[in-house]
């Protein structure tokens, strides 16, 4: 039995393999990336980057289906996107094991929210399964398989960033051989006419009552014994944080979050003295257990909703002491992350912010335009939003009388995710925004995927590679053109130009990720005889630049370690002092 | 063995993690139980990167509390410095000391702190700095200043320094082998 030090991703990718799962479809989100990341290097399998997570469920669901075990991928708000689908899955069953795999972000480490994923499994009336380390990830996903064919019902498998990203070792299994199923055909039971349907809702709740039965006696809930005077039930991450912090403790450790165990939750807390609810977020297991006439002792009321849980945020709850420690180093400049030097981003923001223009923005690295010195993002919601909430402001904006045109920020990946219907919209609807999608060839900030307009697949073989700007024609664009982000004094021209003129226009910008595709240039470097220190270079909001102050002026440095040579601070010198000859 | 705690600092691009991968490695090669928490994903955008290491015979938190590090390896002057308050007293400091400039200081909004060498002195009685970054250049690539800090901070890790070696061959790519150990073996050679 080998040993291996394996993120929580990783066990779940060893573990669906492990489990006999053929068909595991996803879209790139952190943290849950790496599964189908370390899935898409293996072979005999179909693993593949969805278009997004909708798509990529009902993509597992057809696997379930055909009859093979299959996994989805996504991180939590991805289950949103994906809620659709999840909710009638509910309904209708499965065929071979469903996994739906959900990594949540307590922290907001990558995301735009702290969403608690587990009210999805209430909601859907679905078991939800977390893993406390990679071991139990490993495990836990053919228990969840397992599960799905024994009781007919998609499972959630859920994680969250320190499960997901937090190495643990890992004993491997021997991989179990699978009966495929044959492919699915029970009409009523798949097709969701509301005749079929009312049937399927008496058996849900029938199935979620079975469950509550089978939550009793599953060793996923295990007490882990110890003294009596405070009892902690816990899950995931917390199990590991209140094992730290109280290592002498009675635990009940909750491997299914939903339903929940109520005898043996009952059982718990007559034997100890008082009892403790530990969680992250919200307070799912909490509210449920007081719902069972339980009296909770030390719960939300002294663990916080927002933000992760530590070690210590426990045993100073426990013991109602805050020991002295020391304070972090105060008065240090912030390090937020930046556009990499060499992207095409930084031209096209370079020009927006110079023209002050109201910006829509999106999910991907060109969201760090909202940050300084660009400050030129103006809302960010979720993936697509970017091009329908231009619209939307555009027509309010027009009802209002105001001579406005707002812009929609993009990029490649994302607009295949959900900007397509939002530009359907804004032509259908009479739209006045322009669109400006930053075609860099990859899912960038997830870590550089592919994706349905690169041309490859997740394991890098040729595929139809989508045009961009073909759909945007077809869809009816009034004019759609190609722009060079990195010139950015015909950028500028151009979008005056798109700006003045009536109706929807989209400017393209087709430039490889210079992270992604390797691409650098020749350094720059400054000539400090000419350079007059008027530091319009450093509008470019470069790392690579910085500022060397000499008496009364001082002139500007260019960090050739850093620097690509992209040339964008060069095209703001008004001196010609930025040389890379 | 009772859970000795490391923190690795740095900047997303710098090879943090590889860091941490290896240390991990070398302690499971002992038969240790280990943890390791790391961010992915925004961090490589020139973000604040933080990595934790944790190995003992049983490890349950992969995240170290304040004032609980035994070992904080500081890829950044700036960066080790905002992790300081996790170092137990008697914690050991080896960092680089080449700064790398934050995009307040690129856009000329905020100046780098000048003191930050004696900032770390004042918070830590057990500093070790060099120029972890020369020394990466002059073995032929600054990527390697993870190797460099790696052979440096060896002798306060309780590791055995062969299963190190070990994990090193595992946890890098054939044809860079060479270079990063020439990057460890420099890193080691800082012995004052």
């Amino acid at each position: 039995m080998t040993k291996a030090i394996l993120s929580g991703n990783e066990a779940i990718a060893r573990g669906f393999l492990e489990a006999g799962g053929k068909l595991a479809a996803a879209y790139p989100g952190t943290p849950s990336t790496e599964v189908l990341e370390t899935l898409s290097r293996e072979k005999g399998i179909h693993a593949e980057w969805s278009t997004n997570e909708k798509v990529a469920l009902e993509v597992a669901i057809g696997g379930s289906l055909s009859g093979v075990r299959s996994l989805a991928c996504m991180k939590h708000v991805g289950v949103n996107v994906a809620a659709d689908p999840l909710m009638t899955v509910a309904y209708t069953g499965v065929n071979a094991g469903l996994v739906l795999m959900v990594a949540d972000d307590p922290g907001m480490f990558s995301s735009q929210n702290e969403q608690d994923s587990r009210h999805y499994a209430r909601m859907a009336k679905i078991p939800c399964i977390e893993p406390t380390d990679s071991g139990e990830a490993r495990a836990y996903v053919r228990a969840a398989f397992e599960l799905s064919e024994a009781f007919d019902t998609p499972v959630i498998l859920r994680t969250t960033t320190r499960i997901s990203h937090c190495k643990s070792v890992v004993a491997s299994a021997e991989p179990v051989t699978v009966k495929d199923r044959d492919l699915a055909q029970d009409v009523p039971k798949y097709v969701m006419l509301p005749a079929n349907a009312k049937k399927r809702h008496l058996v849900v709740e029938e199935r979620l009552a079975k469950l509550r039965q089978w939550a009793d006696t599953t060793p996923l809930n295990e007490v882990i014994e110890g003294r009596s005077d405070i009892g902690f039930i816990t899950n995931g991450i917390s199990y590991q944080y209140v094992r730290e912090a109280v290592p002498d403790a009675m635990v009940l450790k909750l491997g299914m979050t939903y339903p929940l165990p109520e005898q043996k939750i009952r059982d718990f807390a007559a034997r100890v003295k008082r009892l403790a609810v530990v969680e992250e977020l919200d307070g799912f297991i909490e509210e449920q257990i007081k719902a069972m006439g339980i009296t909770v002792h030390l719960g939300k009321t002294a663990f916080p909703v927002c933000g992760e849980l530590t070690s210590r945020t426990i045993r100073e709850a426990v013991t109602g002491t805050v020991p002295a420690c020391k304070l972090p180093v105060g008065g240090l400049i912030v390090r937020p992350p930046t556009f990499c030097p060499g992207c095409s981003h930084r031209g096209l923001y370079t020009v927006i912010a110079k023209l002050k223009l109201y910006v829509s923005g999106d999910i991907g690295c060109y969201t760090l335009g909202a940050l300084p010195p660009f400050s030129s993002m103006h809302t960010c919601i979720c993936m697509g939003a970017s091009i329908s909430g231009a619209h939307g402001i555009s027509r309010g904006l027009a009802l209002k009388g105001v001579k406005q045109k707002p812009v929609a920020v993009i990029g490649d990946s994302t607009f295949l995710h959900s900007g397509i219907t939002g530009l359907i919209d804004m032509v259908y609807n009479g739209g006045d925004a322009l669109v400006v999608i930053m075609n860099n060839d990859t899912t960038g900030m997830t870590g550089g995927q592919e994706h349905a307009g690169t041309g490859r697949t997740a394991q890098g073989a040729a595929s139809p590679k989508l045009d961009i700007g073909k759909l945007c024609q077809a869809i009816g664009a009034k004019r759609v053109r190609e722009i060079d982000a990195y010139d950015i004094k015909d950028l500028e021209k151009i979008m005056k130009e798109e700006l003045a003129e009536p109706g929807t226009a989209v400017l393209i910008s087709n430039q490889p990720c210079v992270l992604r595709y390797k691409v650098s240039k020749k350094a720059y470097h400054v000539d400090t005889k000419t350079c007059t220190g008027c530091k319009m270079c450093l509008k470019s909001g470069c790392i690579a630049l910085s500022f060397v102050p000499e008496g009364k002026k001082g002139h500007a440095e260019v960090d050739a370690l850093l620097c690509n040579g992209c040339g964008v601070c060069s095209q703001l010198c008004a001196t010609k002092s930025m040389i890379n000859t | 063995m009772n859970v000795f705690n490391i923190l690795i600092a740095g900047v997303g691009g710098q090879g943090v993690l590889l860091t941490s991968k290896i240390i991990a490695e070398a302690a499971l090669l002992q038969g240790l139980d280990v943890k390791q928490s790391e961010v992915h994903g925004m961090a490589q955008r020139g973000g604040s990167v933080l990595s934790q290491v944790r190995f003992g015979d049983k490890v349950f938190s992969p995240i170290i509390s304040e004032g609980e590090a035994d070992l904080l390896i500081g890829f950044e002057p700036l960066e080790t410095a905002r992790y300081l308050h996790f170092l137990r007293d008697g914690g050991i400091v080896v960092y680089n000391t080449h700064p790398i400039g934050t995009i307040g200081v690129s856009i000329g909004k905020e100046t780098y702190p000048q003191d930050i060498h004696e900032t770390i002195k004042r918070h830590a009685s057990k500093v070790h700095a060099f120029n972890a970054t020369s020394a990466a250049v002059e073995v032929g690539e600054k990527r390697a200043v993870n190797l460099v800090l790696l052979g440096a901070a060896l002798r306060f890790l309780p590791l055995d320094p062969g299963g190190v070696d070990n994990a090193i061959t595992n946890s890098v790519p054939k044809k860079l082998l060479e270079l990063n150990r020439k990057a460890y073996l420099a890193g080691k050679a800082q012995s004052a």
